[in-house]
């Protein structure tokens, strides 16, 4: 076997990106193919069904759930707002009152003889679809679905929080092993989209939220930290919606690990550069990874699907796993037999030539092929 | 369908379909090849069948023949070209996502629980008029979750109406959409009171696809699973499968109905617990989820009482997509407490996550193979408490009480599960199937299962139990050959005395017959060398604090059978007792890692 396919992040500096922008219901397309369109520009909107509840009016008027509609002073259908009347019942000669007030504006939808319940159903919540990335409408599906296309740069960090945002892009340190240290964040970074080397730490975060960053892009980031950022141990890598403030990127992984050189280096050539971030990112079978768009002209567009993560002789590969986690190198062979590993495991292997000389023999499944143009 | 003589399987998972070829030869059914291919449900091929045919065409190619012509399966079979069936199961696309919903959480609710479990269901919320939440709480948890289907039960017959009708107006209100597809009704089971029928029809009927069958809890005393579990294959097949990418015309290619994986796997413990009256435990860990199954009887004392089934499944313990979560509920020290070496934890933290991220990758360390090994003996340890927990007798019954029950303190609520009395305990799923070692299998079962007595292990060799559960339903002895051939590895055994003392103190003497006598203290372990088709005498004298099955310092005699590991001697307590002190512990972990020859290297 010559080659192999292997997982891998995408990292090109010119391509074309397609981006579907999905309504969850049927709503309404406000754009027309060939529209061109801003990242901050809503493409669609439509309206979610209101927030339901159901009052339990026999329990609180005290009666049998057959009785209830001689206390309802509302019927299925009508229209109520927050703190209207809507059942009362009286005793001792009308003395007493017992009265039941909307607890939300809306409609009665159901009014249940069975369980004296009644079920009420709040105003439709407005949803709005933005474009996401500047770029112009290749397709639209009637009620459903626009698509918007760009030529630009197109890098998929591993793991992101956060959802999407945009920004122009500020590239804070000198180098990739240079850390984005709280010093390194500056009131000039308001709004921007800030770039850092090999670790970014909780306390340059919270700098950064306060500064009014909208992203971060960083090599690593620790795990302690990414617990004191969420508030929580996260379980299970399923992110996008969290709200802490500002999207965070992490290119390479946990811990302090530099940024590939072909990374940094096309961050850093697109300084100043309005770009789009999501840090969604699902590791289960699907797997969405987080990235950044960034839009430019461009002679030669590789299309993104079209870049084939294939591991052959040459490949520029990154090892993702001990004992040579982090480390850039070439593939010099690929052995077709499985060998034994220090584990007594057997695997498909490869050998690879790191970027500091060392050569090491490595299994497939531990090596990320980077697909660059 | 008894002259089947060439039957293919296929199990469609999330990643991988895995293909197995079975023949008859010389009156025997044997595996005689398998063949695997990525599962392909999504982008870009979008049809389940081509995973299918991939995985299918390696078996071609191992074997030389002909199983496809213009991408089909050739059924039936034409002389050597083809097979004589094809069955599947499935669990591709997150498996059978479900909701249930009954009246009281411990009652109907609990009883829906395990119909939908039994069913190979992932169940992700249980709904109940007493679970503390407030009525738009659980609306809209209905709308977030956005189940594949919802199982409504509650009220025994001639019971409660208006606490089950209430339950439907919930699920009226939260009007769900299901996860695949906007075009389709959310499919509702309603196997509750038969009195409330009607209205939980006029309640749900128009805005769900609304089944109703045999009410699953009749009466206090009585559980009646089948009608909603057959309901919920039905369902699965017609709605949740059949608008899956492919399904439909998969469904046209198998010769039984396609099952969940999970449901078959459970059909296979339970035929292999019948067939050969004992009781059993079954785990698969994968890489997201585990399920844990038990086949237990309903009474100890009595060897000819019925066996009661039970499956767990925890959605979010597994060792790779779930790792994280696996650190999170078991914390770091209870990982820490198997890792024979020294470790920061900043760095196990960080390693940890890295796999999170990137779950395809394999240890290449030693170092990294003894991590990933702890922290599957705390996935296991924790999905069995959660299996003991639901793995229980019918709750809220009333039970006449005589005075010897009132001597054995045993509750309404203690789990089926009884350790003492278990006879196997089958592991499946990659960190158990492929670990380098047997041995490694053998200890991490025991880690995580803590066995008590005598207790016989094995694993699955390579997972091929789902594809077996299914043959059951068209040829049950094809299925019990080949599982009994091919598929179980035996390992051996553990005996393991329960009780609690110092260590360094007398634990057991043990006389195996042709291998001679021993002599285990507290914090002991030994490997006696023992093969498969050796079956020996064992006598067990268990020192006064410690039972090995026939109380406290009782002699116990039984025969023992080998394995590829053999027999282990555990005089580790039980629970199990590690030392406190970090250096203690890592010495004798060592120690029982050495003596059980369960790395290369000594340590």
């Amino acid at each position: 076997m010559a080659y192999a396919y292997s997982p891998g992040l995408k990292i090109l500096e010119s391509t074309t990106v397609h981006r579907e922008r999905r309504l969850p219901i049927a709503g309404e397309v406000r754009v027309n193919i060939g529209d061109k369109v801003s990242a901050e520009e809503v493409v669609m909107n439509t309206h979610l069904p209101g927030k339901a509840d159901i009052i339990n009016i026999v329990s609180m008027l005290g009666c049998l759930p057959n009785e209830i509609e001689k206390y309802m002073l509302k019927k299925a259908g009508d229209f109520v707002e927050k703190g209207d009347l809507i059942a009362e019942s009286s005793s001792f000669f009308g003395l007493f009152k017992t009265r039941i007030h909307a607890p939300l504006a809306g409609a009665i939808e159901a009014v249940s003889q069975v369980t004296g319940q009644v079920t009420m159903r709040g105003a439709p919540v407005p949803v709005e679809v933005k474009a996401y990335i500047d770029g112009e409408v290749s397709s639209a599906e009637e009620k459903q679905s626009v698509t918007i296309q760009t030529t630009g740069t197109f890098i998929q960090g591993i793991f992101g929080v956060g959802g999407e945002t945009c920004g122009e892009l500020a590239v804070a340190v000198s180098k990739p092993e240079e850390k984005l240290t709280p010093e390194l964040i500056t009131e000039d970074h308001k709004d921007k989209i800030v770039v850092g080397g090999s670790l970014v730490t909780i306390e340059c975060i919270n700098k950064a939220v306060e500064t009014g960053v909208k992203a971060i892009v960083a090599g690593g980031f620790n795990d302690a930290d990414l617990n004191k950022l969420l508030g929580y141990d996260l379980g299970v890598a399923i992110t996008g919606h969290e709200k802490i403030g500002l999207t965070l990127i992490v290119t390479e992984g946990f811990g302090e690990i530099p940024m590939a050189d072909k990374t940094f280096e096309i961050l850093k050539n697109l300084n100043g550069k309005k770009a789009s971030v999501n840090g969604a990112t699902q590791i289960r079978a699907g797997v969405i990874r987080p990235e950044i768009i960034v839009p430019h002209e461009s002679a030669e567009a590789v299309d993104e699907e079209e870049a084939k993560l294939i591991l052959d002789i040459g490949t520029q590969i990154r090892a993702i796993r001990e004992p040579y986690f982090g480390m850039l190198g070439k593939v010099t062979e690929l052995p077709t037999e499985l060998n034994k590993l220090p584990t007594e495991s057997k695997a498909r292997v490869l050998k690879v030539k790191f970027n500091n000389g060392e050569e090491a023999v490595i299994p497939r499944a531990n090596v990320e092929v980077i697909a660059t143009s | 369908m008894n002259n089947l003589e060439v039957i293919l399987a296929t199990d469609c998972g999330s990643t991988t379909t895995k293909a197995i070829l079975i023949e008859k030869k010389d009156g025997h059914y044997r595996l005689a090849a398998r063949g695997e291919a990525p599962t392909t449900v999504e982008a870009p091929a979008e049809d389940v069948t081509r995973g299918v045919i991939n995985s299918i065409a390696e078996i071609e190619d191992i074997t030389k023949r002909k199983f496809i012509r213009d991408d089909k399966l050739i059924i039936p079979r034409e002389g050597d070209i083809g097979a004589d069936a094809y069955i599947s199961t499935s669990s591709a696309g997150g498996g059978l996502q479900m909701m249930v919903a009954g009246v009281v959480k411990e009652m109907t609710a609990e009883s829906a629980q395990r119909a939908a479990l039994g069913a190979g269901a992932i169940v992700m919320d249980v709904l109940a008029t007493n679970d503390r939440r407030r009525t738009f709480q659980r609306i809209e948890r209905i709308r977030n979750l956005r189940p594949d289907m919802i199982l409504l039960a509650g009220g025994t017959d001639g019971g409660t109406i208006r606490h089950v009708v209430a339950l439907a107006e919930v699920i009226e209100a939260a009007d769900p959409k299901p996860r695949f597809g906007m075009g389709y009704e959310l499919p509702v089971i309603y196997s509750g009171n038969v009195d409330a029928r009607q209205s939980i029809k006029d309640t749900l009927e128009e805005k769900t696809a609304l089944q109703v069958v045999d009410n699953l809890r009749p009466t206090l005393e009585s559980e009646n699973l089948k009608p909603a579990r057959d309901a919920i294959h039905n369902l699965f097949l017609e709605h949740v499968m059949a608008h899956a990418p492919g399904y439909k015309k998969l469904m046209t290619w198998t010769s039984a109905p396609i099952m969940p994986t999970p449901g078959a796997v459970g059909d296979i413990m339970q035929l292999i617990a019948r067939r050969n009256n004992i009781q059993v435990v079954g785990t698969d860990i994968g890489g997201a989820t585990t399920d844990d199954f038990s086949v237990f009887r309903v009474d100890q004392e009595d060897k000819e009482s019925e066996f009661v089934f039970n499956r767990t499944v925890s959605a979010n313990l597994g060792m790779s997509y779930s790792i994280s979560n696996v650190v999170t509920e078991a914390t770091i020290p209870n990982i820490m407490r198997w890792v024979p070496f020294d470790l920061e934890e900043k760095i196990l933290r960080n390693r940890i996550r890295n796999k999170m991220i990137r779950p395809t990758t394999i240890p290449q360390s030693l170092e990294g193979l003894m991590v990933e090994q702890a922290i599957c003996r705390e996935a296991l340890r924790l999905a069995f408490v959660q299996h003991r927990s639901m793995a229980i007798g019918l709750s809220g019954t009333q039970k006449q009480s005589s005075i010897s029950d009132a001597f054995s303190q045993k509750k309404e609520d203690e789990s089926l599960v009884d350790m003492m009395n278990l006879d196997l305990i089958v592991g499946s799923g990659g960190v158990l199937s492929h670990a380098p070692r047997r041995n490694q299998s053998a200890l991490m079962m025991i880690d995580g299962f803590a066995p008590e007595g005598f207790t016989n292990l094995a694993v699955d060799s390579i997972f091929m139990m789902p594809h077996l559960g299914v043959l059951a339903q068209i040829n049950e002895d094809a299925a019990i050959e080949v599982f009994e051939k091919d598929c179980l590895i035996r390992l051996g055994a553990v005996i393991a005395p329960i009780g609690v003392a110092p260590y360094g103190r007398p634990c057991m003497k043990v006389k195996i017959e042709g291998k001679g006598s021993f002599e285990l203290k507290v914090g002991e372990m030994k490997l006696i060398p023992l093969s498969t088709e050796e079956n020996i005498n064992v006598t067990v004298i268990p020192d006064r604090k410690f039972n090995a099955g026939a109380g406290r310092g009782k002699t116990v005699a039984k025969t023992v059978s080998g394995g590829a590991v053999g027999l282990i001697l555990d005089a580790r307590c039980r629970p199990i007792m590690l030392p406190e002190d970090r250096q203690e512990r890592i010495q004798y972990l060592q120690n029982w890692n050495n003596e059980l020859n369960i790395y290369p290297t000594q340590m």
